[in-house]
């Protein structure tokens, strides 16, 4: 579904180069929810931008459903790290969902995405008299409405505290299972990733490579509790972390 | 009690002005009081049709044309940088010429009508409301504009506008006190009606009270267009006011 092949990215500019991808090659499968972990200032958020259309990369490629990606690609949405910048300020929680949908189900899909984030109540509030987590909750309601085959998400949760991230992070499973979307999700959190994903990709620090690749394979149904305080979720936290760490000190 | 602030002043200066000025035999200094009953006379007449409201309509055509222009044109040099470099130095030489002194050109390309006065008071205002929207449009959040682009939402209608919306009020608000001034200033020259023109014919008379009344009148009108154009930027910017006062709670 999404196919990112030697990937490189360098900023040129006032006379310094920077690289900050070097090569990266993965694959997400239809319905896969793939974290990207990494030290912070790693290049995720430009890897993310690539893959979105929102950036050329300097060399290499990006392939949606087998399609190159020149631009936004169809079917593609993005929850953005900034909610507060990535919401309409003038327009009210509803027609932000809204905005990006046209015809006859147009307001069902707007109030069917809102009640999934348990945001029904709040439609007609500006995103600004809501909490940093419903802000974000308001992102998520407009990229569930958007209905795509691809969801990427550049470390959403980084902003908001830790009770309104772990239920945030339950909330991301559940939208996952039930429309089986793929999902890319970028984090700098290593536990956030193993308890969220099916797979973690451990990168680099900048210029980005893949360092590593492991399966989650914790059970479908996770939970705050016994998932974290399981021995295997234990075991594959200490193996990112450990690949973490040498990328920062080496 | 509010109320009672904004009247509290004038009031003061009204009352002081009727107290101080009742008893001159000033030729020039008439008594207020003999003001006022000039300015019934003059004003309660024939002279709304004949000489305010062409004003006023010569206003509102200029102020409309440069709103038209000075926001089009602000968006496209706004959001180009190569069309900003290659005109920025003609749009310095062309604000630095005062208006006023274009009459004299416009009526040789424009004649003496209409068609000369509006043009002089576009010439003034569109500065304005042209400087302030590139700003304002220069300074549009990139993680909005991404979201555009994700999104499929056309980015300059439902978003370059309203984010700018803010900075274009600043400059329609400056560009109505100069066209204002640039409406009377026209009226001075080669003209048959208006308010520029009642008021040079009175004091070019020695009517020197109604001269006077419609020195008062123009400051009228202009509180008056002060007070509708708040109306109108309390409707456009009311969420850029609510948002301010909700990042000031936090």
């Amino acid at each position: 579904m999404l196919e990112v092949n030697g990937l490189r990215k360098v900023y040129d500019g006032h006379g310094r180069r920077v690289e900050a991808l070097a090569d990266l090659t993965f694959k997400l499968d239809d319905g896969e929810f793939v974290c990207l972990v990494g030290p912070s200032g790693c290049g995720k958020t430009t890897l993310l931008r690539c893959v979105a259309g929102l950036l050329r990369p300097t060399a290499g490629e990006v392939r949606v459903a087998g399609r190159l990606v020149t631009g936004p690609p169809d079917g593609l949405a993005v929850v953005f790290q900034e909610y507060g910048r990535s919401l309409f300020p003038w327009l009210r929680v509803h027609e932000n969902v809204g905005l990006p949908l046209s015809g006859p189900r147009k307001p069902g899909l707007g109030k069917e995405a809102l009640a999934a984030v348990g945001l029904a109540e709040a439609r007609d509030a500006y995103p600004w008299q809501l909490s940093g987590g419903m802000q974000q909750r308001v992102a998520i309601a407009r990229a569930i409405a958007f209905e795509p085959k691809v969801l990427l998400m550049d470390e959403p949760f980084a902003a908001v505290d830790a009770q309104t991230r772990a239920d945030l992070e339950d909330l991301i499973r559940e939208v996952w299972r039930r429309l089986g979307v793929t999902l890319l999700f970028v984090t700098h959190d290593i536990d956030e990733a193993v308890y969220l994903g099916q797979r973690v990709i451990v990168l680099s620090a900048s210029p980005t490579t893949i360092l590593d690749t492991l399966d989650v394979d914790l059970p479908a149904g996770r939970d705050q509790l016994t998932t974290r305080a399981a021995p295997r979720f234990t075991q594959l936290r200490g193996r990112v972390y450990t690949h973490i760490q040498q990328a920062r000190t080496s | 009690m509010k109320a009672l602030k904004v009247i509290a002043l004038p009031a003061v200066l009204f009352a002081g002005w009727w107290v101080l000025s009742a008893g001159s035999k000033d030729f020039y200094r008439p008594p207020l009081r003999t003001i006022l009953v000039a300015f019934a006379d003059t004003w309660f007449g024939a002279r709304i049709a004949d000489d305010v409201l062409p004003s006023l309509a010569r206003l509102g055509a200029g102020y409309a044309v440069a709103l038209v222009l000075g926001i089009a044109a602000g968006v496209v040099i706004g959001r180009h940088p190569a069309v900003r470099e290659t005109v920025e130095p003609v749009l310095e030489f062309l604000r630095a010429v005062p208006p006023p002194v274009l009459v004299p050109i416009l009526i040789l390309v424009a004649g003496i009508g209409d068609l000369m006065k509006v043009l002089v008071i576009v010439s003034g205002c569109v500065w304005p409301i042209l400087l302030n929207t590139v700003e304002g449009v220069r300074a549009v959040d990139g993680v909005l504009a991404d979201t555009c682009a994700v999104y499929r939402v056309p980015p300059v209608r439902r978003m370059v506008l309203r984010a700018a919306s803010p900075q274009i009020v600043t400059g329609a608000r400056q560009a109505l006190s100069i066209g204002v001034i640039l409406m009377v200033i026209s009226e001075m020259f080669a003209a048959r009606s208006g308010l520029g023109f009642t008021v040079v014919q009175f004091q070019r008379g020695f009517q020197i009270p109604e001269m006077w009344s419609g020195v008062l009148l123009l400051g009228l009108i202009g509180v008056a267009l002060a007070a509708l154009f708040r109306l109108v930027e309390r409707s456009v910017l009311r969420w850029y006011h609510g948002q301010r006062a909700a990042e000031k709670q936090h």
